[in-house]
């Protein structure tokens, strides 16, 4: 930024061109979704603050299943963490102008959501527990629930950017509401590893059993 | 004069705050007055007094850093602030810690509006429940087992102890120790409802063979009815009080309510809320909602002959 | 001028301003007429006096609420009002004050000021900001319909459980306060965003990091707070209202569930809430007192700096409100400590006034007497929350009215003083008009005496062993005369209020017309028209130091702010964004016109809430796809934004 002092001595701030709107990742928006991602990461921090503080003050025994089954959610937990690599895909796409590789990402991270809810939805089914049975059970179906509908969510996020990007709306310059879509994304499967490790792999490790 | 006030301690678990309690006092009311001063004379250099126009009126001026100042406040404050925080870690363990060897041992779970106190004993025949009216004896440390029994109540007695809660799902251990005989005014400190206002009780300390004495009594049943009228009496509040309450020695045997077993040995009745008497034990029990509003004590409306009786086997029990 | 619209680059001109320049910015900035520019709009002058007026719209109620306990209290044994009339209006009077009066007055001021202070044409998210005022309104009309239909909160502020769950409390209160709450989280951190990305993004160029009015620090240090709290009292009453309508167990000890989470979840977000309600205010003083001392403030990195520690320890100390519930030693004295030291960046702030006070030219003026005074308010409620830091001595004062006192000495020492100050200082710029010094001066002696009547007792009452929270209390406990000099002072405080709103309504009328800088005052706002036009600044000003406006008097190199020459920035609704740390252009930022979806989007979201209060889903679902819809159409990327090309088939 140079000065060019005008009189009486005054500064006068000038710049050489600047971009209208946001560039790329650089805008408002892009600060916008940080803080939507800090709020609600807080959020998911105070769920499992509750369920080790429970865990930690209940008497032994506490957790309903001391060997959560995997066989489905591991495999759903990859197929969510696979679905953030396909949706980076969809960015890249915008980002080299190439429509169809995002019409593919943006197309195939929503399968994959939609797929992993779909398993969760059969794994809460078959739960041999159910919402008011304990506070282990109350926890678990409402820490899941509320992820779930942060899928939910980033799932219409995620339709939302292929119908835009169908519609042409994207370019490598105007694209922030990609970057924040895949952002939300992104957030939603970091999430979903902390509520994982903490349901399904500390109790293998002794916590609440 | 000031039965919950706790400026003043009569115990060794009081006494042990009350040095840092004034000390803090003090400390809080010196800085008051000298911030006040400094504040007073500051203002009172005022150059003028008006409106935007005054104000105005008198030049911008860049004036001395100033930070220094801020400096000097700090380093002065922070004296006083290190006192009390070592202080407070020294009194703090002076007060904490179940007492390893108690002289008695209390279980007192509090309800909605009453508290009841269990006097624990090595024989299981020798423990006994009363309300809202606890006796200690003198010069011993009483370690108090406290349990929640529906919402969350707090175990205050200002001049023998601070507060502590008591959480259901929880017992938490606090203690007393009265160095002299006399009785200490104690109330429920944590908002529990409707009555919260009338949810005090008391803490009669006494010479040690006193409490025996008050203990082996209330370690008794209730007497037999002598007369006609009691023995009606005994049936009614078998009865109806029964649902509720028990009297030791008969057939009313339920632990929702206080234990009347010795209801006529204490001072008050309703959680301190009234003397005790035959006057206010009618009009307490006639209609309880109007003394103390949303209580869980309905009103009984007796018939006058049946309230007479009932009376009658309750003075009984002494 | 419409063909430089589609233009992705550009550099912005510099000139002076002018009659047809100002003409076109009024074109381009000013609200709609009728109800779509009531409904539409974005003006965050606009959205800040409408917080404002709400704001003291809800003080005023709470104030009555506290007046009637006061009546109730007066005397021994009184029956004005049952337990159950009693408790809700406890309740809902901290609810009020706490919630829906003191936070909200903040947002207000900064709201209305921020953008003025910075030097820019509005906030960071224009929509957003008229999203957070509907949703506080419909979250405050929420709440009280639930108090005026006698089911208002009956558990106190801070809602304890078990009392709270469903067992002991059936009625709907407690799922209006739950619900209600999980409402009004959403526009507090709506405006937490916002605030957030305004202080970092929307600043004038040259206005570095180190040269923003304290006001700004205090403000952004409480929404970064409130970012990240507000999800902890929002997760635990919808916890409770979980636990209360479908059977869950999280708080229930019957079923493992655990009465502490919920006061570890309240009391996270409630001590950082408490710093978010004081912080702001006390930047109002640092930027205001100076003004009045006719020099700047003593201090201000310190003071900056200390602001941000402050909230930063007091993340650190939540567990002083629960000092009586049985914790381990060794937690208690960690906490005990911590709530100690964090004595120390409070008192920056106070010895940094002085010292601005003594080495500065004080002209006593109406809004200078509630800054000033406000200070020995401060301290009187710092040293009595100094004293329940202590653990062993905290066992004694807690629950009693000693910590009533202490609290009210803090709120309406560091919230309310300052916000009159406020009003009195800033009242000008916002209308054109003076408030009547006269008036504002039996303003504030019958603030000032009634309050310390109504409440320095209380600290004796406290000291006497009066538990909170009572509905009443017997005689002959040595509290009667107290508490009839504290029912007496609380009247004669509320006069005072009074006084304020009567102030206001006949300076409107009738008030002395103030210049653009009335004051003499240095910051940015007061280089504009009072009141200031929509668009704020016709040309984006420079500044070079922290008192652009005095510049001329007191700038050592000769170099002094602009706020007659700079970027145009005609082209359309446009201000200038610039780098967080040193504030050098960086984009130019296209401003969205005037829309109802922040409206529609706060019906949906009520019609969601109603639903789940009275446990209708069809209601429920149909306020959450109104929701959807709004929020899709709000979103929906548009070119004058510059947030999508053309479309293509």
């Amino acid at each position: 930024m140079a000065e060019v002092v005008a009189p009486p001595a005054q500064a006068v701030a000038v710049s050489g061109d600047l971009p209208v709107g946001p560039v790329g990742r650089r805008g408002n928006g892009y600060w916008g979704v940080g803080t939507l991602v800090a709020t609600e990461g807080a959020l998911f921090a105070y769920l499992l603050f509750a369920y080790y503080y429970i865990g930690a003050t209940a008497p032994a025994g506490w957790v309903s299943e001391t060997h959560p089954p995997l066989e489905l959610a591991l495999p759903n937990t990859i197929l969510l963490l696979l679905s953030s690599v396909v949706a980076w895909i969809g960015e890249t796409g915008v980002l080299r102008r190439n429509r169809a590789r995002a019409l593919i990402g943006f197309g195939g991270a929503f399968l994959m959501g939609l797929g992993f809810a779909i398993v969760q939805g059969l794994e809460w089914h078959a739960k041999p527990f159910v919402l008011g049975d304990s506070s282990y059970a109350s926890l678990y179906f409402v820490t899941t629930g509320f992820h779930m509908a942060h899928v939910l969510i980033g799932l219409a996020v995620l339709a939302a950017l292929f119908g835009w990007t169908l519609l042409d709306y994207f370019s490598p310059r105007r694209q922030l509401a990609v970057s924040a879509g895949v952002i939300y994304w992104h957030f939603v499967d970091i999430v979903w590893l902390c509520v994982f490790t903490t349901y399904y792999v500390t109790p293998y490790l002794g916590f609440g059993t | 004069m000031t039965p919950l006030g706790y400026l003043e301690a009569a115990g060794e678990r009081a006494q042990a705050v009350l040095p840092l309690t004034w000390l803090t006092l003090a400390i809080s009311i010196a800085v008051c007055i000298i911030i006040g001063i400094l504040l007073w004379l500051g203002v009172r250099r005022a150059a003028s007094n008006g409106g935007a126009a005054e104000t105005r009126a008198i030049p911008i001026d860049r004036g001395s850093s100033g930070v220094r100042w801020i400096g000097i406040g700090i380093a002065i404050s922070a004296v006083p602030l290190l006192v009390t925080l070592v202080w407070t870690m020294v009194a703090l363990a002076d007060v904490s810690g179940p007492p390893a060897h108690p002289g008695l041992t209390l279980d007192i779970t509090a309800h909605q509006w009453w508290w009841e106190v269990r006097y624990d004993a090595a024989e299981p025949d020798h423990t006994f429940a009363t309300a809202n009216e606890i006796h200690i004896p003198v010069g011993e440390r009483v370690l108090v087992r406290l349990h929640g029994g529906d919402v969350i109540h707090s175990f205050w007695v200002p001049k023998l102890t601070g507060k502590t809660d008591t959480i259901p799902g929880q017992t938490n251990l606090s203690w007393m120790q009265a160095s002299r005989a006399g009785r200490y005014s104690g109330q429920c400190t944590e908002y529990c409802g409707l009555q919260h206002a009338h949810m005090a009780f008391e803490v009669i300390a006494e010479p040690p063979a006193q409490f025996e004495q008050w203990r082996a009594h209330q370690l008794a049943p209730a007497p037999r009815p002598a007369t006609p009228e009691q023995t009606r009496g005994m049936s009614l509040v078998e009865y109806r009080c029964g649902a509720c309450h028990q009297v030791r020695g008969t057939q009313a045997g339920a632990l929702a309510a206080p234990d009347l077993t010795h209801l006529m040995s204490r001072r008050t009745i309703a959680s301190g809320t009234l003397p005790t008497g035959p006057g206010t034990l009618a009009e307490w029990i006639e209609a309880p909602q109007a003394l103390k509003p949303g209580n869980l004590m309905p009103n009984q409306n007796l018939p006058q002959q049946q309230l007479t009786d009932v009376l009658a086997y309750l003075e009984t029990l002494k | 001028m419409r063909e430089m619209r589609g233009v992705d680059f550009r550099t912005p001109t510099i000139g002076a301003d002018s009659v047809e320049h100002r003409a076109r910015l009024l074109d381009l900035w000013e609200t709609a007429p009728g109800l779509k520019g009531l409904l539409g709009t974005t003006d965050h002058k606009v959205i800040g006096i409408r917080y404002i007026v709400t704001a003291f719209v809800f003080l005023a109620c709470g104030g009555i609420e506290a007046l009637i306990m006061r009546l109730q209290l007066a005397g021994p044994n009184h029956t004005l009002l049952t337990p159950q009339q009693y408790d809700q209006l406890f309740s809902t009077h901290g609810m009020t004050m706490i919630f829906l009066y003191a936070s909200p007055i903040l947002s207000g001021f900064s709201n209305y000021l921020w953008p003025l202070l910075l030097g820019s044409r509005d906030m960071a998210f224009p929509r957003l900001n008229a999203f957070s005022y509907w949703i506080y309104l419909a979250s405050g009309i929420f709440l009280y319909v639930g108090f005026l239909s006698g089911n208002g909160p009956n558990d106190g502020w801070f809602n304890y459980v078990p009392y709270a769950s469903r067992d002991y409390n059936p009625g709907l209160n407690e799922d209006f306060y739950s619900l209600g709450m999980v409402f009004l989280g959403i526009s507090v951190t709506a405006g937490a965003a916002n605030f957030i990305v305004t202080a970092f993004r929307t600043r004038a160029p040259g206005m570095s990091i180190d040269r923003i009015p304290i006001l700004v620090w205090g403000t952004l240090t409480a929404s970064a707070a409130n970012l990240v709290v507000i999800p902890a009292v929002s997760l635990a009453f919808f916890l409770l209202w979980m636990d209360r309508q479908f059977g869950t167990h999280f708080y229930d000890s019957a079923n493992n569930g655990q009465p502490l989470l919920w006061q570890h979840l309240f009391w996270i977000f409630g001590h950082p809430w408490v710093y978010a309600i004081v912080l702001p205010a006390m930047g109002m003083v640092s930027d205001g007192l100076p003004v009045f001392c006719r020099r700047p403030l003593v201090g201000y990195s310190l003071v900056a700096l200390s602001t941000v520690a402050t909230m930063i320890l007091g993340f650190g100390v939540w567990v002083h409100h629960m000092f009586a519930t049985g914790l381990p030693g060794l937690g208690l004295s960690f906490f005990s400590a911590a709530s100690i030291v964090i004595v120390v960046p409070s008192a920056v702030a106070v010895f940094a006034w002085l010292a601005t006070l003594w080495l500065g030219r004080p002209v006593i003026t109406t809004a200078f007497l509630f800054f000033a005074s406000m200070i020995l308010l401060f301290v009187i409620g710092g040293v009595s929350g100094f004293m329940t830091a202590s653990v062993p001595v905290d066992w004694q004062l807690t629950d009693t009215y000693f910590v009533v006192a202490h609290l009210h000495y803090v709120l309406i020492g560091i919230n309310v003083f300052p916000v009159v100050g406020a009003t009195y200082f800033w009242f000008p710029k916002m209308t054109g008009k003076f408030l009547d010094e006269k008036l504002g001066r039996w303003n504030f002696w019958t603030m000032f005496l009634g309050f310390n009547l109504a409440f320095l007792p209380m600290h004796i009452t406290g000291l006497l062993g009066m538990p909170r929270r009572v509905y009443t209390y017997a005689d002959g406990m040595g509290w009667d005369t107290l508490n009839m000099i504290i029912s007496v002072g609380s009247f004669v405080f509320a006069v005072g209020v009074l006084l304020l709103f009567i102030n206001v309504f006949k300076s409107l009328r009738s008030g002395a017309a103030a210049p653009a800088n009335p004051w003499d005052a240095p910051t940015l706002e007061w280089s504009v028209p009072s009141p200031p036009p929509p668009y704020n600044f016709a040309v984006i000003p420079t500044v070079v130091s922290r008192h652009p406006l005095w510049d001329g008097r007191l700038s050592e190199s000769g170099i002094v702010s602009a706020v007659d020459r700079g970027m145009l920035l005609d082209q359309g609704k446009e201000t200038i964004a610039t780098s967080p740390m040193d504030a050098s252009p960086e984009m130019i930022m296209e401003m969205p016109e005037d829309t109802p979806a922040p409206f529609v989007l706060t019906v949906g979201i009520s019609i969601l809430f109603v639903g789940l209060l009275l446990k209708v889903w069809p209601l429920a679902i149909a306020g959450a796809v109104v929701s959807a819809l709004s929020i899709l159409v709000w979103l929906w990327p548009r070119r004058e934004l510059r947030e999508r090309e053309a479309a293509h088939g």
